[in-house]
């Protein structure tokens, strides 16, 4: 009776534990995924842009080692080069709340793999496209647009900032502010 | 007998000298702005450097220390585009030519008008891509004048011939890929017949070289790369370097790792001079690609050094190399600034050249001798420079280790000085620098090449030198290799400086503040405070109206101004490779701008 009890208390305890789930076998990179999505809050009529998100975004910015693995990439891939640690260079900041082309998951990974006009290159074909989504995820999470227990801690290089998972939540902007210097006068 | 009043008479004399002047060795003269540059003022400013010597020097006096309080605004015009407008105004005869920073519009103003109106504007349309591939913010500096035309770079790397009087474009090359990381953002220089430019880009791996462009039609004339082969480099018999670790056979090749040399930096955006007598051609390379040391091991042949090349040919003559295996980003592509002078009692031709690295060099320009290099700036990365060897000294303890922070280092990444040109006076001999007091922690890490984006390897945050200010601006006794006065600034002085016959030296701040200041004492006579900050080059010109005018562009941004011209988070300290870790403040100073003053006495 007792090691019933035990034996009951264990399985329920473990059965307690949500274990994240990992994807382990990627897709190739040659396919991507499509989500519906709009640049822009307004539409023709007046119901809004039509969006239909499949959910594979949540997924990503849940979940602490998609992001984990993004920030990796994030520096392997140069991001850093021109967004520095979110606080921008050449690339606007990323750990602000204003968004260019957009500031949900969806859009992020859209601004990588397609580039932007103003000296975003295009990523297509360079990064597999479940990496291109733990980079977004990693790039929500600088101003952290993601859950705290999800984002990262502090990391052993120098400290440009608190830790992602130290930042206050963040709010996104839509449409930001197209970088000055694109708007020729002539 | 005859030995003790020797004796005494040498006694004698060691005690009245102090006091007795008229006994002392005669001091030699102050230097003194080469032959080729001291003809009769002409009171235009039809390149940015001014001449050829780089002196930034005009005769023109009517404003000078008694005058200069009286300075008003004479007039002002928007250039349209609100990033660091690093650029120069030029006036030639009685137009004005003012470039903008991407998108590179070039402007004409009509001086004969009052409120000098809009001749004509040129807009080479760059690809707006090419602002992804600019390291630091989307400058240029500055558009020249020769045989009727206007030359300048644009960002995606063209350079553009524009007809002066009707503002037509004459020719537009391409000369870089902005899919390599290759811009362009130097003023051109122009001998004669040929165009010479260089390209942008050693934060990006991109191989750098020198081109010469035929100013009639836009056709290359030459190019030298500055790594690799001695055939690319153009190093052929006439190649008489004066240091040992010069001279070799590929030293481009030998002196990095296996093929590390094919995205080794060592760009040309600086400032080129040219001695019309030697025929040389002067101009700096870039840092070596990446920053992180560690990846290249050797000296990294022919990165931040000097060249000098045969004008005509390109055939390299001499180089000499400021930072051997650079540790931390400094380009040798500031002014260098040629003048004569008395050295241990023999004339000299020399280039006087304020480094990154934190000496002011003064280096014989026709072998590439150093004949002296004394520090401007607060060092703890390096010691010296040993003059039998050429040598820059560094300390060991501030060198680069992957995966960890070295502190406190200084100068900083930009350097001692960065691109913003001193001026040399050629009334009172004395050389105007406008230099910043930074130090910086440095993390090198293992970059990942990768065409068209940022190969750099290190993080870098900097911080207030000793004292607490950024920037300086220093008298500089040439001769003496000393200071004479500084003015501390708050924020890096990131403008050039202008020094006149009028004894006064303009220049400008980043929170805003033009200064007129007295070229002898250093005293503050007059200031404006503009719309923006300041990181341009002032100028100065006689008007169709016979009256003197002092102009400068205002619009902060660069380098040092990106947190404000491109909107950067200040709580990323690393953001702008570092710079904003020092330059949280300025967004609370000042804000975009782009606009041209110019000012003159009433």
């Amino acid at each position: 009776m007792r090691q019933l009890l035990i034996l009951s208390l264990s399985v329920l305890a473990l059965a307690a534990c949500e274990r994240e789930d990992r994807e382990y076998r990627a897709n190739p990179v040659t396919s991507e995924t499509e989500e519906k999505i709009a640049l822009s809050p307004l539409s023709a009529g007046p119901s809004g842009p039509t969006e239909q998100r499949s959910g594979l975004g949540q997924q990503y910015e849940e979940n602490a080692y998609h992001i984990a693995q993004g920030k990796r990439l994030y520096i392997w891939f140069n991001c850093n080069g021109c967004h520095a640690h979110g606080g921008g260079d050449s690339g606007p900041p990323l750990l602000d709340d204003r968004w260019i082309y957009g500031g949900q998951i969806e859009n992020i990974v859209q601004t990588i793999r397609e580039g932007r006009p103003n000296g975003m290159p295009s990523f297509r074909g360079k990064v597999p496209d479940d990496q291109i989504w733990q980079i977004a995820a990693y790039v929500r999470s600088m101003g952290r647009n993601v859950p705290k227990p999800a984002a990262p801690g502090r990391n052993d290089d120098m400290h440009p900032g608190p830790a992602e998972q130290r930042r206050p939540p963040g709010e996104v902007m839509d449409g930001g502010q197209i970088p000055p210097a694109a708007q020729m006068p002539q | 007998m005859g030995g003790a009043r020797l004796a005494l008479g040498l006694t004698l004399s060691l005690i009245l000298q102090p006091a007795l002047p008229i006994f002392a060795q005669p001091t030699p003269p102050q230097p003194a702005a080469p032959p080729f540059v001291t003809g009769p003022e002409d009171g235009q400013w039809v390149i940015p450097q001014k001449n050829f010597a780089n002196t930034r020097y005009s005769d023109l006096s009517e404003i000078n220390t008694e005058t200069v309080r009286n300075l008003q605004v004479a007039f002002t015009f928007s250039t349209g585009v609100n990033r660091g407008q690093e650029s120069a105004p030029l006036v030639v005869g009685s137009t004005m030519y003012v470039l903008s920073p991407y998108p590179n519009i070039l402007y004409a103003l009509d001086l004969t008008q009052p409120g000098a109106p809009m001749k004509w504007q040129y807009n080479p349309k760059p690809a707006a891509a090419a602002q992804g591939v600019a390291c630091c913010d989307v400058v240029n500096r500055g558009p020249t004048f020769a045989n009727g035309r206007i030359y300048f770079t644009t960002l995606d790397a063209h350079v553009v011939a524009v007809n002066a009087d009707t503002g037509e474009e004459v020719w537009k090359t391409k000369l870089g890929d902005i899919n390599r990381g290759e811009t362009m953002t130097m003023a051109p220089l122009i001998v004669r017949d040929k165009v010479f430019v260089g390209i942008s880009g050693g934060e990006y791996g991109v191989r750098g070289w020198i081109e010469a462009l035929n100013a009639e039609d836009g056709k290359s004339v030459w190019k030298a790369y500055n790594t690799g082969p001695d055939q690319d480099v153009k190093i052929g018999p006439t190649f008489k370097p004066f240091y040992d670790s010069d001279k070799g056979k590929d030293l481009g090749v030998t002196t990095w790792p296996a093929d590390a040399w094919q995205q080794g930096g060592g760009t040309v955006w600086g400032w080129l001079s040219y001695d019309p007598d030697l025929n040389l051609l002067y101009h700096g390379t870039g840092n070596p690609g990446p920053w992180n040391p560690n990846q290249r091991p050797g000296d990294n042949k022919w990165t931040a050094g000097i060249f000098a090349r045969d004008a005509d040919t390109g055939e390299a003559r001499w180089f000499y190399q400021t930072s051997p295996h650079d540790l931390h980003d400094w380009d040798n592509v500031n002014e260098m600034i040629l003048l004569d002078m008395e050295w241990e009692g023999q004339p000299r031709k020399v280039m006087v050249h304020p480094g990154r690295t934190g000496f002011v060099y003064v280096i014989d320009r026709t072998n590439g001798e150093v004949l002296s290099a004394k520090p401007f700036h607060a060092l703890t990365s390096v010691t010296g420079v040993d003059l039998k060897t050429g040598r820059l000294q560094t300390n060991p303890e501030k060198e680069p280790v992957n995966n960890r922070v070295i502190r406190d280092i200084c100068p900083t990444a930009p350097g001692a000085k960065d691109w913003n040109p001193s001026a040399f006076s050629h009334k009172t001999g004395l050389l105007y620098i406008p230099h910043m007091n930074m130090c910086m922690d440095w993390e090198s890490v293992e970059p990942n090449y990768i065409a068209g984006t940022p190969y750099i390897g290190a993080e870098v945050r900097m911080m207030p030198g000793p004292g607490g200010h950024m920037g300086e601006f220093t008298a500089w006794d040439i001769r003496e290799g000393k200071e004479l006065w500084t003015i501390n600034e708050r924020f890096p002085l990131w403008s050039g400086a202008l020094a006149t016959a009028g004894d006064v030296v303009f220049y400008g701040t980043m929170d805003g503040w033009f200064k007129a200041v007295h070229a002898r004492s250093g005293e503050v006579l007059w200031q404006f405070k503009v719309d923006s900050g300041i990181i341009g080059q002032p100028t100065t010109y006689r008007g169709p109206d016979g009256k003197q005018y002092v102009a400068i562009l205002s619009g902060v941004g660069g380098w040092a101004g990106s947190i404000v011209s491109a909107d950067l988070d200040p709580r990323d300290g690393t953001a702008a490779k570092g710079f904003v870790n020092a330059m949280r403040e300025l967004k609370n100073v000042t804000t975009k701008g782009g606009t041209l003053y110019v000012f003159k006495l009433p």
